[in-house]
């Protein structure tokens, strides 16, 4: 321990010395310059890389399409003149009638995918919060598929919707004795729309469940027993205890999986591609075509500002009403 | 003496090598589809590498993703490519944004006659604005879209007595649309050798090109016309022609009628797999694929045979193929230049066509033993006398998928009627051409 501290000494005086030399060699003008420093000016030194980075890959590109959206430019036609359109794009946007097919295919995709997620998410993770026998290797099986890359997800569906050799085809047949070939998941305009929301809740359901487990894991035992001396039914317990405990964490995870589908592009497209016609193209499928196939920057700028408005001011709504939630 | 030898020699050797060879050896990189007759390519290749000095590596994309990667490419100016065998929609593109090298300087220089290509090719391939002699590509690659049958299935006795009676003329090749769809329809769920059997594979792909590609053989068939008059924009009556509508309402009839299950959103690859998987008796595709289906162990050889794409008001066919051009964002251009001088002579076209690509050149396409080589060659050389293209605009991608999104949305999705669709069609068509400054 001696042998220790004298080392740490000795390194003090020499660190020591080094500094008292190199403040001896510092012009007093410089000297003076850093110690006059300010903690928040020090502060401000460490954060302004990150700042800088944010602005010029964040906030920058933000303020530039909000720019381009009001102008007719296009990104592969360099040489042409660049006219300003002012609202234009906007209004084009929104008396689209195909844009608002694009918006009420991507609403019907979203609140069935969150109702379901949730259902069936929660009710998962109420079953493993039994802890019963096997329940972890249950956990670990349930999660898998949302491990898997969503292009491998869609592929393999793509298989299981065949008609002619896909598994869900012929379970119905089997149950039902509707032959198998006679109907196409993805090819159908009324089936389609529901054969996307079954592959995003297959997938994505454990990710609720994690969440709501987490939240059940979270609530005292003690809260149980109090409700047990006071003859609480189990279905009171449920909706007085559990359902109000576990409500922030579900509202969480309709946040994620809200703004995650919103934006939803690589499942819909493995699997139908936008189709059949129209029927599954989501905003953002529409999005991509505009901006990066047929090349209308401008109008896809417009596009994407009014998607973000709309995504912004749908969360701050809803992370409002959580805080509420938590705040009770 | 003996060293003063050696070192003339050595002297001499090396001024024959420095002679024959180009001043600097470049990598050169070839971008085009992944296909068969790309493999072809790589093969025809290697003598330019050989002869040259240069090195080839090519940039293979798959054909759903082909023209995204590849414009995406050009638009923002990447150095990926040197040479290009681009789709002939691109050409108006690739001359006005300045993607591709104007050739006229150097086939000048070189003795490269256009006039040795066959002028539909060239045409299409090459020409920008149409028809002007300023030329960005030399064609490389003539297609169009063809069909195929089971022979073997056509010529059972069990088979023909029945389709003569149903339809009361024998099964044989359709020489009309119309009786396409009949024997389409004869197949349609018929049991051969214990399995369930269908009609045709035809085009319906939604993303890319596939519907368009397909429906428009209907069309042309029909007579179809872009516009009134060519160059006039003034698409009225031309795009929602009342022929137009009949082809249309065909096109959606024979998906309806005689397609395998399911089969909603498929393209060259899904068409290949369907025939060879013995599922249905016809099928489209590019005339590209034609060498493989042939040499196919399981359905090709006698199995199969090939025919042109059925006249209905007149003969047409849709064009595929390419031409090959020199990509200006390039900074081996020097080199790129030399293989297509080298790749334009007619002994080399001889051996593409001989590899299983399709060569465009007058030399080979007028030999006197061209159509005996190949079982659909004489079919090649029909389609080719009457191929039509889409729009080769500099818009043509926002004219694509406009046409796409219609046509999927009236014969796969059921939506609307024919005339709805076209009239749709010409709709958004305008507003491109409005935003283009073009009306």
């Amino acid at each position: 321990m001696q042998v220790v501290q004298q080392i740490f000494e000795n390194g003090s005086f020499m660190t020591n010395s080094v500094i008292t030399a190199a403040a001896e060699k510092t012009p007093p003008s410089v000297a003076r310059k850093v110690r006059g420093l300010s903690d928040r000016a020090i502060a401000w030194i460490f954060v302004a890389p990150t700042i800088f980075l944010l602005l010029a890959i964040n906030i920058f590109p933000l303020i530039w399409t909000v720019r381009l959206s009001f102008t007719d430019y296009r990104a592969n036609r360099l040489n042409r003149e660049v006219e300003w359109v002012g609202l234009r794009n906007y209004e084009r946007i929104l008396t689209d009638d195909g844009i608002w097919m694009n918006m009420q295919a991507t609403a019907h995709f979203l609140v069935w995918t969150i109702v379901f997620q949730v259902l069936i998410g929660f009710a998962l993770a109420y079953l493993i919060n039994k802890k019963f026998k096997g329940s972890a290797l249950w956990t670990t099986i349930i999660v898998l598929p949302m491990m898997l890359s969503p292009a491998v997800v869609g592929n393999f569906w793509t298989f299981l919707y065949q008609p002619q050799i896909g598994l869900i085809n012929y379970m119905v047949e089997f149950f039902t004795g509707i032959p198998a070939s006679s109907f196409s998941m993805l090819g159908s305009v009324e089936l389609a729309p529901w054969a996307i929301v079954i592959v995003d809740t297959w997938m994505w359901t454990p990710f609720v469940m994690l969440i709501c487990l987490a939240g059940l894991r979270s609530i005292p035992d003690y809260i149980y027993e109090a409700a047990e001396i006071d003859r609480a039914s189990k279905w009171r317990q449920f909706w007085t205890i559990t359902i109000p405990m576990v409500l922030p964490f579900l509202m969480l995870a309709v946040l994620f999986r809200g703004i995650e589908n919103f934006k939803m592009f690589d499942l819909v497209v493995q699997l139908t591609g936008g189709g059949p016609g129209s029927i599954t193209e989501l905003a953002s499928i529409n999005l991509k075509r505009e901006a990066f196939e047929k090349w209308r920057t401008g109008y896809s700028s417009a596009y994407a500002v009014i998607l973000f408005v709309t995504i912004f001011g749908l969360a701050s709504i809803y992370v409002k009403a959580l805080n509420k939630v938590k705040a009770r | 003496m003996r060293n003063a030898f050696w070192l003339a020699a050595g002297v001499a050797a090396l001024a024959l090598t420095t002679g024959t060879s180009s001043a600097k050896s470049e990598e050169l990189t070839l971008c085009w589809a992944a296909w068969d007759p790309a493999n072809a390519l790589v093969e025809l290749s290697k003598e330019f590498e050989e002869q040259s000095g240069h090195t080839m590596r090519f940039e293979f994309v798959p054909w759903p993703n082909f023209a995204d990667r590849m414009l995406n490419e050009l638009n923002s100016g990447g150095q990926l490519c040197d040479l290009l065998i681009g789709d002939s929609q691109w050409i108006g593109g690739g001359a006005e944004n300045g993607h591709y090298v104007k050739l006229n300087d150097f086939f000048e220089a070189e003795g490269i006659s256009m006039d040795d290509f066959a002028p539909a090719t060239v045409y299409a391939y090459s020409t920008w604005p149409k028809g002007e002699p300023n030329y960005y590509a030399l064609p490389a690659m003539g297609d169009a879209n063809g069909w195929f049958y089971r022979k073997d299935w056509f010529e059972r006795p069990e088979l023909q007595e029945a389709f003569q009676a149903e339809y009361g003329r024998p099964l044989a090749e359709p020489t009309t649309q119309r009786e396409l769809m009949e024997v389409a329809k004869f197949f349609q769920g018929r049991e051969i050798d214990g399995q369930t059997v269908y009609g045709v594979s035809i085009f319906t792909e939604r993303g890319s090109e596939g519907i368009t590609m397909g429906a428009t053989g209907a069309l042309y068939a029909w007579g179809f016309k872009y516009e009134n008059e060519p160059g006039s924009y003034d698409m009225e009556g031309a795009v929602n022609s009342p022929e137009a509508i009949e082809a249309l309402e065909f096109y959606k009839e024979l998906y309806e009628c005689c397609t395998p299950p399911g089969y909603t959103n498929a393209y060259m690859e899904q068409s290949l797999d369907a025939f060879k998987s013995g599922q249905v008796a016809m099928a489209m595709n590019w005339f590209a694929f034609f060498p493989g289906l042939y040499a196919d162990p399981n359905t090709g050889g006698d199995k199969i045979d090939f025919f042109v794409n059925p006249p209905q008001n007149v003969p047409a066919s849709t064009l595929g193929g390419q031409g090959i051009s020199v990509v200006s964002y390039s900074d081996k251009q020097d080199a790129a230049l030399e293989y297509i001088k080298w790749f334009a002579q007619p002994d080399v076209q001889a051996k593409w066509w001989a590899l299983g690509g399709y060569s465009a050149h007058n030399s080979v396409l007028n030999d006197p033993g061209f159509v005996e080589s190949q079982p659909f060659a004489g079919d090649f050389l029909e389609a080719m006398a009457n191929v039509q293209d889409f729009w080769q605009e500099p818009t043509y991608a926002e004219l694509l998928l406009a046409m796409q999104e219609r046509l999927h949305n009236y014969i796969v999705a059921d939506q609307g009627t024919a005339e709805e669709a076209l009239n749709g069609l010409i709709e958004d068509w305008t507003e491109v051409f409005e935003d283009d400054g073009k009306l």
